[in-house]
């Protein structure tokens, strides 16, 4: 008796607790799915009714979208991004190991100023990088943005991989200083080959910044050879007026790469997430 | 045996700490020394006004409705992307979610990957009033008296961006406090089943205290978040109508880039420097007592 009461409050908790978790998905899925659906239709059809489905859908929305720009939009941030990547991973890796492995004076001290790093915004300091680019002549270029990416970010970056670096034994090190290695040889033979994981961890969550940047972008960059996809998408809004249909299929392209990502890398999205956090 | 110190190998944090000195911290600095001059983006003229940046910031009509506007946003966004967050998280670890929990997660999170650009743009749509989803949902169940104009009042607008936030990041909270609550050791949960502790009894007495770093640090990076508001209304309603939707961040760049007075836009920056950097400080203190 005792036991069968306790097993259908069990499933009757279970139930509920199904039913709250499925509302939740609801709310998160339908402005996606409605959007998902709107850029399958005709304008008029949208205007009409907005939660209907579409007569036919119309899959050349999309393909509008991505040659009225998006493409090239697309392009940019590709270029942009890899470049950021490169000098975040390459600055961060090489502070990293200098601050862990070679004891250096000091090292406390440069550690706590680049740490610190972490806790300055990027609108803080918008005034005068605006004018630093400007009187640097960078301004409308691709460096106007890949610099400060890459300065904003080697803080979390050299957290994230120093945390990484200390856990290596000294052995390792040891053994290969006996062979006559370089510190340099042992960082790059050693340590970086070691580090591969939290390497692609500090890769995607740094992409994610990138690609998804806006403040800095919309400022620096005027050229739109040079826009990155969020700068794209408002551009583009100004371009399309009252083609909605055609811009909610350029939201829902711009949007695809990060969830794929995610999708096929999992765990080193989340455990680069989570070792440091900050938003937005 | 005392190894010496080899100069060169300075080579190996000069690049990284340079590239921080240059485009973070002398930005930073320059601006707390610009906040006091009146200056313009076209000519390097500058002239000194002490604390007239300030005084006029302060004293601005836009100024209580943009705090008021980021505390808003803040609050709401401690009780549901923190609280809720949680609560979602604890739901998700307990027993009785099984094989779908890393689903539910997944779907949860997936918003805070899109950007705020496309997030905003699209809740543009969401929220328009005649061909919107929302409306037309309304319309649909019957309900045509509820229709809004949504961003275009002057009262709902702020509130409409704080619900597209909450749709965004919650999930991102929750995943944050996931990890968290994995790695509370599976030996007290166990003692405390044996004890008999019901799963509410559970997430107060051992989940919670024993993530508590975790949720602090969640709380932190929100209230900071709260504060550097800039591109989800810069998207939406770019401060309107009116300056009903106005917050710090877009203030002090349309100061700068829109009406030219770059001095203001520094001063703000400095009272978002204040705020984000001391809120900085007590998460780095949590993080870091963490440690040893």
């Amino acid at each position: 008796m005792e036991n069968n009461h306790g097993k259908n409050k069990r499933i009757f908790m279970t139930i509920l607790v199904h039913l709250f978790l499925i509302i939740l998905v609801l709310i998160i899925v339908l402005p996606m799915c409605w959007l998902f659906l709107n850029s399958l239709k005709t304008n008029q059809e949208m205007f009409r009714d907005s939660i209907a489905l579409p007569a036919v859908p119309r899959f050349e929305n999309w393909i509008n979208a991505w040659n009225k720009g998006l493409y090239n939009y697309f392009l940019s941030s590709l270029i942009t991004s890899a470049m950021s990547i490169a000098g975040i991973l390459l600055l961060s890796s090489l502070l990293a190991y200098g601050l862990t492995r070679l004891n250096l004076p000091g090292s406390g001290i440069f550690f706590i100023i680049v740490l610190g790093g972490m806790a300055l915004s990027e609108q803080v300091a918008l005034v005068p990088l605006f004018k630093m680019i400007q009187a640097l002549g960078l301004y409308n270029t691709r460096l106007a943005v890949v610099l400060p990416y890459i300065a904003f970010r080697i803080p979390f970056t050299m957290f994230l991989l120093r945390s990484y670096f200390l856990g290596i034994p000294k052995e390792l090190e040891e053994a290969a200083i006996l062979d006559g290695a370089t510190t340099l040889q042992i960082f790059y033979r050693i340590v970086l080959p070691i580090s591969r994981p939290v390497l692609a961890s500090a890769a995607i969550v740094n992409l994610n910044f990138v690609w998804n940047e806006f403040l800095f972008a919309n400022i620096f960059l005027e050229d739109r050879k040079l826009m990155t996809i969020p700068l794209g998408l408002m551009t583009f809004q100004g371009d399309l007026k009252s083609d909605y249909v055609t811009m909610l299929a350029g939201i829902l392209i711009a949007s695809m790469p990060m969830v794929i990502m995610y999708l096929c890398m999992q765990k080193q999205f989340v455990r680069g997430l989570t070792s440091g956090a900050v938003k937005g | 045996m005392k190894k010496k110190v080899k100069w060169s190998n300075y080579l190996y944090i000069i690049p990284g700490l340079f590239m921080v000195l240059a485009f973070v911290y002398v930005p930073i600095i320059t601006n707390v020394v610009y906040s006091f001059f009146r200056l313009s983006s076209y000519s390097s003229s500058m002239k000194f006004v002490a604390l007239d940046n300030y005084r006029r910031l302060f004293t601005s009509d836009t100024f209580p409705v943009m705090i008021r506007n980021n505390i808003y946003y803040c609050v709401i966004s401690l009780i549901v992307q923190v609280g809720f967050g949680t609560v979602i998280a604890l739901v998700l670890e307990s027993k009785l979610v099984g094989r779908m929990n890393a689903f539910y997660r997944s779907v949860y999170f997936i918003p805070s990957l899109i950007s705020l650009t496309a997030v905003g743009l699209m809740f543009n749509f969401i929220y328009n009033p005649t061909a919107g989803m929302l409306n037309g949902f309304l319309k649909a169940i019957g309900q045509p008296g509820l229709q809004q104009i949504w961003l275009g009042d002057r009262k709902l607008a702020i509130f409409c961006i704080i619900a597209m936030s909450q749709w965004q990041y919650t999930g991102y909270i929750a995943m944050l406090m996931i990890v968290a609550f994995q790695n509370v050791s599976m030996d007290y949960i166990e003692a405390a089943i044996i004890d008999g502790a019901g799963p509410i009894r559970r997430a107060i007495s051992i989940y919670i205290p024993l993530a508590k770093e975790q949720l602090l640090v969640c709380s932190i990076i929100t209230v900071i978040g709260a504060f550097k508001l800039f591109t989800e209304v810069y998207t939406t309603t770019s401060g309107g109508p009116g300056d009903a939707s106005q917050v710090l961040g877009l203030f002090l760049y349309q100061n700068a880039f829109l009406h030219d007075d770059m001095g203001m836009a520094a001063a703000t920056g400095v009272l978002i420097f204040v705020i984000t950097v001391t809120l900085s400080i007590i998460q780095l203190r949590i993080t870091r007592s963490g440690q040893d």
